[in-house]
């Protein structure tokens, strides 16, 4: 079995499923609406050139996430 | 009745008489391509009454020649409002909105390249049971990127009519706009077109919520349903139906003991209910999506994603976001001067061919500096507004500007800001007015209202010409260390002040706005690049320019005739025989100045500088013009001698000390920097904001500001002994 870890731990250009939001995030509402639930596959794009946000592909399209919240989300990679 | 019914033709009020179809979907659906596409010019942008969420409506007209009131909702996720932005929509979705009561039917516009995530809104809507159209947009892009369609099995799971349409090439617009005149004709159906599926338990748990929103806000059963999936998975959405209540306390307590009932019972039976509504419909969402859409899974990078990897490279992004930046302020500051100009010329040949006609005396006088100075002040804006936003709508509509808000999302965080607010406050550099006008952009309302209040900080090209006076003036040319000389640090100075006081006053507010709303997080989707289209680039550059025009212009030509009597009455006895110098002394302003001077003293200026303050409130550079006039300087201007050796010569008449020192040159310059002297500044904030309270804030704030900060550097600097 393949090791849980937050999303802001994998590197630019891997693939990972999402095992649980953690709901003690800023809103981990937001970031499940917007199609980031259990199950869903993501793929961490880039991080911007200060470090932080994030920018993850999932569900075909591209979002930035900032680190804080990327930290509430627990993958595995695969 | 039928006979009471009457339909109005004015966009801005909507009766329940009218046919009102709203136009919602993600943003960067293309909506409003879509909405522009099927109104073409007959359109209006306003406010919705009492916030700063802006409203769009236009019309079309049927084949009988009856009106259809288009209204293009702000672009949402989700039916759970994030924003005031989102609430707007959501309320109106839901027949809870004092704006537009009666919606007779929904057009979804849906971004057929990205259709995953936007069937969650699609799912979330085809639930309420009103009539609905899908515009499947952007049909050209999912077609590039290889993305197969099935729009009939689409059609069939959804239960709602689906049309492809290129809304930026007008493909299937006609289509759109008959299925649209067609559907208004028919008797509306309140069945829902789809339904969450959730099991038994749930449904027996949200049953007395949905009785309750059916019973008070008179939603179909399957909408209230519908909504009470939403009101048990999730507080925001709870809240917001408790905001709406009409302050009948009786049906909060009901509604929020329903759902906690609800909740306890999901508990009871080890049922998750904590985002239940959104994981159950991801779950409809994939159904659909496996059914209806077959995604090229062999696609590689696309051109979008290519160009994001210089765009957004580590060091190369932030350079190309510099030389963009650059090549915009080039604009303002070369090209946009030569069509300023030609303003400023046609309205001295205006004022002289005034003069020739009108017969000397107070109307003269009046048309000429009072109205024509007046039309002036408003028009000498317009190139700038325009320059900045057709490059700002460049931005915008190319995806850019997400990525410029990418790019400096951290840098912004340190002011509590997101990366959004980069674009309006670096172009407020060049002018707070465009930028202030480029704060639209920004989603989160709170962020935005931020925004404009610290956009004034940014030192603006208008504050130059006061800065280059007494840099001149008064600023020795030293060289520190060697190499950095005095009057150009001076100028840095001014430039950091600024912005130091704006990111302060970004804390501050956020501080004492925080209470109320959590923390949001910064959540933004980044639209793939696209190719932006000139006609409406254009067309929004011209928007922008009229309402300039229209709404602030008003306010502006008002002061600027306020301004001018102040400065003009009460007349001398014998006005051709006095100077300039001494009518305006005479004049309200002058007086005002001098009365001004005990409490300006402390931050060591004099009655003389106190007029300035006065008259510039018209702009910030009328200042030196002022000067020039008191101090009888024909034609002076910031680099003109004269002006300069006038005000290093001025004594004052009591101890014979030069009123002019190189401290009450700094001081009044950090009082420009802080102080709100730019009425249509004012003027835009109040059409910005929809209100006199963030405009009125603003003036006050800001010159408490910049009263203390004079104060500290006149009185700091006496006592480092350099006075
Ligand atoms: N390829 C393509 N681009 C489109 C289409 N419709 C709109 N766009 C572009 O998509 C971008 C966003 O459009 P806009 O109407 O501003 O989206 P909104 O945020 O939903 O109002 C703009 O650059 C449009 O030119 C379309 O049918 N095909």
């Amino acid at each position: 079995m393949n090791t849980m870890l937050s999303l802001e731990k994998l590197n630019p250009g891997d693939n990972a499923i999402i095992n649980e939001i953690k709901s003690n995030g800023v809103d981990h509402g937001v970031l499940m609406e917007m199609g980031l639930i259990s199950g869903t596959s993501v793929q961490l794009i880039k991080f911007a050139p200060l470090g932080d946000p994030l920018e993850i592909k999932v569900r075909g399209y591209h979002l930035s996430i900032r680190k804080s919240d990327a930290k509430s989300i627990l993958v595995e990679k695969q | 009745m039928a006979s009471n019914c009457h339909a109005s033709t004015n966009l801005d009020d909507a009766t329940a008489c009218d046919n009102n179809v709203v136009l919602v979907g993600n943003p960067n659906s293309g909506k409003t391509t879509v909405f522009n596409a099927l109104t073409g010019l007959r359109q209006k942008v306003g406010n919705y009454p009492g916030v700063t969420v802006e409203k769009k409506t236009g019309s079309m007209t049927d084949n009988h020649g009856r009106v259809i009131k288009l209204h293009d909702l702000p672009g949402l996720y989700s039916l759970i409002p994030k924003s005031l932005d989102d609430k707007i929509s959501v309320d109106i979705l839901t027949g809870r909105s004092p704006h537009l009561k009666s919606v007779k039917l929904i057009v979804l516009v849906a971004d057929a390249s990205n259709l995953n995530r936007s069937l969650y809104l699609i799912t979330q809507i085809t639930e309420l049971g009103a009539p609905v159209v899908l515009a499947l947009n952007m049909m050209d892009a999912a077609e590039s990127k290889g993305t197969r369609i099935n729009t009939k099995e689409m059609a069939n799971e959804l239960g709602v009519e689906v049309l492809p349409v290129v809304a930026k090439k007008g493909q299937g617009i006609a289509e759109l706009r008959s299925k649209i005149i067609e559907l208004l004709a028919q008797e509306k159906d309140k069945q829902a077109h789809t339904a969450l599926p959730v099991t038994d338990a749930v449904q027996q748990a949200a049953q007395p919520v949905g009785e309750y929103i059916q019973r008070v806000h008179g939603l179909s059963v399957q909408a209230s349903l519908a909504e009470a999936y939403r009101i048990i998975s999730n507080d925001n959405a709870l809240q917001g139906w408790l905001s709406h209540t009409n302050g009948r306390k009786q049906d909060a307590t009901e509604l929020s003991s329903l759902a906690t009932d609800a909740r306890a019972q999901l508990d009871a039976q080890s049922v998750t209910w904590q985002m239940l509504e959104t994981n159950s419909r991801y779950r409809l969402v994939d159904h659909i999506f496996q059914k209806a859409v077959q995604p090229n899974l062999k696609q590689g990078r696309s051109h979008s994603e290519k160009v994001d990897i210089v765009l957004t490279h580590r060091l190369v992004g932030p350079l190309i976001f510099v030389a963009i930046l650059a090549l915009i302020f080039q604009s303002i500051f070369l090209w946009a001067e030569i069509p300023t100009q030609a303003i400023e010329s046609v309205m001295v040949w205006l004022g002289q061919q005034a003069a020739l006609i009108l017969p000397e005396g107070i109307l003269q006088d009046l048309i000429l500096d009072g109205a024509i100075a007046g039309v002036g002040a408003v028009l000498v804006f317009m190139p700038q507004i325009m320059f900045l936003f057709f490059f700002l709508s460049l931005l915008e509509d190319s995806g850019y500007m997400a990525r410029a808000a990418f790019i400096f999302d951290r840098f912004m965080r340190a002011a509590g800001l997101s990366g959004r607010s980069v674009i309006p406050l670096l172009s407020s550099f060049a002018c707070a007015i465009p930028g202030i006008m480029a704060t639209r952009t920004i989603q989160s309302s709170r962020d935005r209202i931020i925004t404009i209040m610290i956009a004034p900080f940014m030192s603006c090209s208008a504050r130059l010409p006061v800065y280059a006076l007494m840099i001149g003036a008064f600023i020795p040319p030293y060289y520190v260390l060697g190499i950095f000389s005095l009057p150009a640090l001076t100028l840095l100075s001014m430039y950091m002040i600024g912005i130091l006081a704006a990111l302060g006053t970004a804390v501050l507010l956020k501080k004492l706005t925080g209470r109320q709303t959590k923390e949001s997080s910064f959540v933004m989707e980044l639209p793939p690049y696209r190719l932006p289209s000139l006609r409406w680039t254009s067309l929004q550059m011209w928007e922008r320019a009229k309402i300039f025009v229209t709404d602030a212009g008003k306010i502006i030509f008002a002061m600027s005739i306020v301004l001018w009597a102040l400065a003009y009455f009460p007349r001398p006895d014998n006005p051709n025989e006095v100077s300039g110098s001494t009518a305006i002394r005479q004049s309200y302003a002058g007086r005002l100045g001098q009365a001004m001077e005990p409490v300006i003293r402390p931050l060591g200026f004099d009655w003389k500088m106190g007029i300035g303050l006065i008259t510039s409130f018209a702009a910030r550079e009328v200042m030196v013009s002022t000067m020039a006039t008191i101090y009888n300087v024909e034609g002076g201007n910031e680099t003109s001698v004269t002006l300069r050796e006038a005000l290093k010569r001025d004594r004052d008449p009591i101890t014979g000390q030069a009123v002019y020192t190189p401290l009450v040159a700094l001081s009044l310059m950090v009082f420009f920097v802080l102080a709100c002297q730019c009425m249509s500044t004012v003027a835009i904030v109040k059409r910005e904001t929809n209100s006199w309270r963030w405009p009125v804030t603003m003036i006050v704030y800001m010159t408490v500001m910049a009263y203390i900060g004079s104060f500290i550097v006149y009185q700091g600097g006496k006592i480092l002994g350099l006075g």
